[in-house]
């Protein structure tokens, strides 16, 4: 992809904006539509076309695979702590009511957005993992 | 390509039919992310197809015509699409539009549905999703290692 330098420029371009948007379909999904799936889909996507156009070698010096497998099996911890959180305060599994002594609702508030963090955060790993297990199989 | 371009166009679907959530995941998960993943394994694969061990089609088109037959059969037992009198908008609908903001301060429904009301459900969608990446890590993810492990034999 060397020669074709309007892609590289473009990536470069657009790859900080796309990350961006990521991020705040991610924490804006309470507001609009949105959430931690389809933000930790585009995260990964924004990777994925940063590899395409750049090649995996520097795709995976920037993310490399060892902080992905962290980062698949952290998110799935999170969304779990935070059921288990709430039952150590004294509520049910996934009951985010009790995260929040004084407020309830705002227990459910930090509750979601923890939640949807974990799940951004799987998601995201797991497209780039995917996405590096086809590439680097293919040379 | 015609599955990206399939995707993008039943994301505008449903956009058309208000689910915006669910266009976002389509045009995100479809049209951007399948194709490429679509991309990759055409390029795994060879240009030829195996040829298979002769068979008789009967048999197969027969199983395939009753299983369709079957589906579309079933259809007809959906209730119509934005039909009021669905049960669906009388069990829980109605609590989650009236009651969820209250509870949850969260003002996208969808989203307060997702994480909180079915938290077991999304749980476990995220638990999909990492064991996929398992198994996609079991499957194709080592190789590299073997063939340079063959590369220092040689």
């Amino acid at each position: 992809m060397k020669q074709y330098s309007i892609p590289r420029l473009m990536t470069k371009l657009l790859l900080p904006f796309i990350l961006l948007f990521a991020l705040y379909v991610q924490f804006h999904g309470d507001y609009g539509p949105g959430g931690g799936f389809q933000a930790g889909v585009i995260f990964g996507a924004g990777f994925i076309l940063y590899a395409l156009i750049y090649g995996l070698d520097y795709a995976q010096q920037l993310l490399p695979a060892w902080l992905l497998q962290i980062g698949i099996s952290l998110g799935v911890l999170i969304y779990a702590g935070v059921g288990v959180a709430g039952m150590l305060l004294g509520g049910n599994y996934l009951d985010y009511g009790v995260l929040d002594t004084h407020d309830p609702a705002h227990g459910q508030h930090l509750g979601i957005l923890l939640v949807e963090l974990g799940v951004g955060v799987t998601v995201s790993s797991v497209m780039v993992t995917i996405f590096y297990a086809f590439a680097g199989r293919g040379r | 390509m015609l599955f990206g371009i399939y995707s993008l166009v039943s994301a505008c679907l449903f956009v058309v039919m208000d689910a915006v959530d669910v266009a976002f995941t389509e045009a995100s998960v479809g049209a951007g992310v399948a194709t490429v993943f679509m991309l990759g394994t055409l390029g795994l694969t060879t240009h030829r197809e195996k040829t298979p061990v002769a068979h008789k089609p009967l048999l197969p088109l027969l199983v395939v015509i009753i299983t369709g037959a079957a589906l579309v059969y079933g259809t007809s037992d959906i209730p119509h699409y934005g039909n009021p009198a669905n049960s669906i908008h009388h069990h829980v609908a109605p609590r989650y539009i009236e009651d969820s903001f209250q509870e949850t301060h969260v003002p996208n429904i969808v989203s307060a549905v997702l994480a909180s009301y079915r938290g077991y459900d999304t749980l476990g969608e995220t638990t999909v999703v990492f064991t996929a990446a398992i198994g996609v890590l079991l499957l194709i993810g080592g190789a590299r290692r073997k063939r340079s492990d063959k590369d220092d034999q040689l």
